[in-house]
């Protein structure tokens, strides 16, 4: 399948304050963004990818002279592939609190107390509604109106969710995929050890390591790993690496790596600590573990879901322990309960909560079906409806949809 | 059962827009059919992934699950019509499962192979199992684990306080409402709730 072949970050400033949920604001910020397609007159074919923990913009193509710059969400999208940029105008863009470009915890704090130093952990905590409303703006500022599609795995697919219930009219279909309503007790242990590790790092200096020239690596090292343990199932780390050795025979020591497991999870964790932020995995960590959209309904989905307006797409993995299959059919419940278009599927793949961003085919088969409906259905309406057959019974069809999307174009 | 006749005499019993779950809806071809000539909307129940896929390609709304887990992501009469076309005979709950398409549907429409059909009759006269175009399996290899008959369901409806709206037996893409018992190789029942 080809790919995008090499493309280009983008960046664009907000000077409006961004007021967050915490009662904090963002005085102004930078997104990094990136668009793959390109966007059609009615400016109706735009699909926004929403990522999950350690990923960012580039979702898809690659950056020029980089070798293994494959963007996280290659297999799915690029021409002839199940997001088809030959047909949608697809948007990445990297969520503020995030270490790849848009402000977050690295950027200069402008707060005159801080005489240009790092925000490190004085950036306010972010969560997923905020990001949201971030997303939007960019969203206003590339002068879309309605989105295609908000797509997102993970956390990612909790920011779809959550476009579905803040911007209800803003978008045709939400995709959420190995995703929960929230995240439980459970969950949010294997959080609160990733951050103990981190802050309790030497070097993590109350979160201004950058101020004393450190980096928490061993905590963000041992974050990783227990995050790598929860993403794989069972089975696949049997097949994986099962109990094989990394010599021939056991070396009787307590502290050397003996099983390729471990040379794994130390692997994993070393490349990540060198890329990775810390404050942007306590805070990104934190919005995992604050995103609960029932909570304002007395923890009713049912009702948390009476506004939203699209159509829904969910996909779970059975092997899946950290979003298990049960928590998207709690939100499949509530969605049927409000008589609104959803289709689920339940994909039987061994990988757990990596599976996501695998291609397995079923997974992959059913995304292509659903894009392709979509982009019938925005053709459709470009097209108008054929002369002699007014569809008067149907109330979101037609060419209504697609004309306020072309008048509004004015940036932010 | 998936005869173009069978599914179209199938879909006369089902209102205009009515609010329809599908349960083992295959590749989705009734609901897509009932969508686009009927006005109605809902969901089909498969558990399936080639026909998941192929309801996703047909565009009708389809949910991934195994019907023995039951009904329990639907509230009580919370739709027009629940369909069980077909399904029954693959159950092992099968009374559970009739119990539950009663529970969440106004109206429950189910078919299935009818066993007393006279060439069944034949098959078991002559001491085997049948072999027909409905019944096309081995009795060693074959997916419907609850063979019934017309008249067995009456009784099982009977005892679990269903009330027939409409039964009907179907051959040859025709429906047959004489001795259906015998002359029928479906069989077609509309029931409620008593």
């Amino acid at each position: 399948m080809p790919s995008l072949g090499d493309v280009l970050p983008q960046s664009m400033h907000f000077a409006e304050p961004l007021a967050l949920a915490s009662g904090a604001v963002l005085r102004d910020y930078t997104l990094a963004y990136e668009t793959y397609g390109s966007l059609n007159a009615a400016r109706s074919n735009a699909v926004l990818v929403c990522h999950a923990l350690n990923a960012s913009h580039h979702v898809a193509g690659t950056y020029a002279g980089k070798e293994k710059s494959e963007g996280w969400w290659d297999n799915l999208i690029g021409p002839g592939k199940p997001l088809d940029t030959d047909r949608f105008f697809v948007i990445g863009v990297n969520n503020p609190g995030s270490c790849f470009g848009s402000t977050g915890p690295t950027s200069p704090n402008p707060d005159p107390g801080a005489n240009g130093r790092t925000y490190g952990s004085d950036f306010p905590v972010v969560t997923v509604e905020d990001w949201v409303d971030a997303q939007a703006r960019l969203v206003d500022a590339l002068g879309i109106a309605k989105l295609a599609a908000v797509i997102g795995g993970s956390l990612g697919g909790m920011q779809a969710l959550d476009w579905s219930l803040r911007y209800p009219d803003r978008l045709r279909q939400c995709i959420a995929i190995a995703t929960a309503p929230n995240l439980s007790a459970q969950n949010i242990a294997f959080n609160e050890v990733a951050r103990r590790a981190i802050v309790t790092d030497p070097e993590f200096f109350d979160g201004h390591y950058a101020d004393h020239g450190a980096i928490p690596r061993r905590g963000l090292r041992v974050a990783r790993m227990i995050g790598h343990i929860t993403y794989l199932s069972d089975d696949a780390m049997e097949a994986k690496f099962g109990r094989d050795l990394q010599k021939a025979a056991f070396g009787y020591s307590t502290q050397e790596i003996e099983f390729q497991i471990e040379a794994y999870l130390r692997h994993q964790g070393d490349k990540f600590s060198e890329y990775f932020d810390a404050n942007t995995y306590l805070l990104i960590t934190r919005a995992l573990d604050y995103f609960d959209p029932a909570r304002e309904h007395g923890g009713d989905l049912t009702a948390t879901f009476a506004k939203a307006r699209c159509k829904f797409e969910l996909v779970s993995f059975t092997t899946d322990w950290r979003f298990a299959p049960a928590r998207s059919r709690e939100i499949v419940k509530a969605l049927v309960d409000n008589k609104l278009d959803v289709s689920y599927a339940e994909i039987a793949a061994p990988h757990g909560h990596d599976a996501f961003l695998l291609d397995d085919p079923r997974y992959h088969g059913v995304l292509r079906a659903c894009f392709a409906n979509l982009w019938r259905e925005i053709s459709v309406e470009e097209a108008g409806p054929p002369p002699g057959h007014p569809k008067a019974g149907r109330a979101p069809s037609g060419g209504s949809a697609a004309a306020p999307a072309a008048s509004v174009g004015a940036p932010s | 059962m998936s005869d173009r006749k069978d599914i179209e005499l199938i879909a006369e019993l089902v209102p205009n827009g009515s609010r329809v779950l599908d349960l083992g809806c295959g590749d989705g071809e009734l609901l897509a059919l009932l969508q686009r000539e009927r006005g109605c909307g809902g969901y089909g129940i498969e558990i399936d992934d080639a026909n998941v896929l192929a309801c996703h390609q047909r565009g009708v709304n389809v949910i991934q699950l195994n019907l023995e887990e039951g009904l329990a992501l639907f509230e009580d009469q919370s739709f027009d019509v629940v369909l069980q076309l077909d399904t029954l005979q693959h159950l092992k709950n099968t009374e559970r499962m009739l119990r539950e398409t009663a529970r969440v549907g106004r109206v429950g429409i189910v078919s299935f192979p009818n066993f007393a059909h006279w060439p069944n009759r034949l098959h078991v006269a002559a001491g085997r199992m049948p072999v027909t175009r409905v019944l096309p399996y081995q009795w060693y290899d074959t997916p419907n684990i609850r063979v019934g008959t017309y008249a067995d369901f009456e009784v099982l409806a009977k005892k679990d306080g269903l009330a027939i709206l409409d039964a009907f037996g179907i051959q040859a893409g025709k429906a047959i409402r004489t001795w259906p018992n015998l002359l029928a190789s479906v069989a077609v029942f509309k029931f409620q709730r008593v």
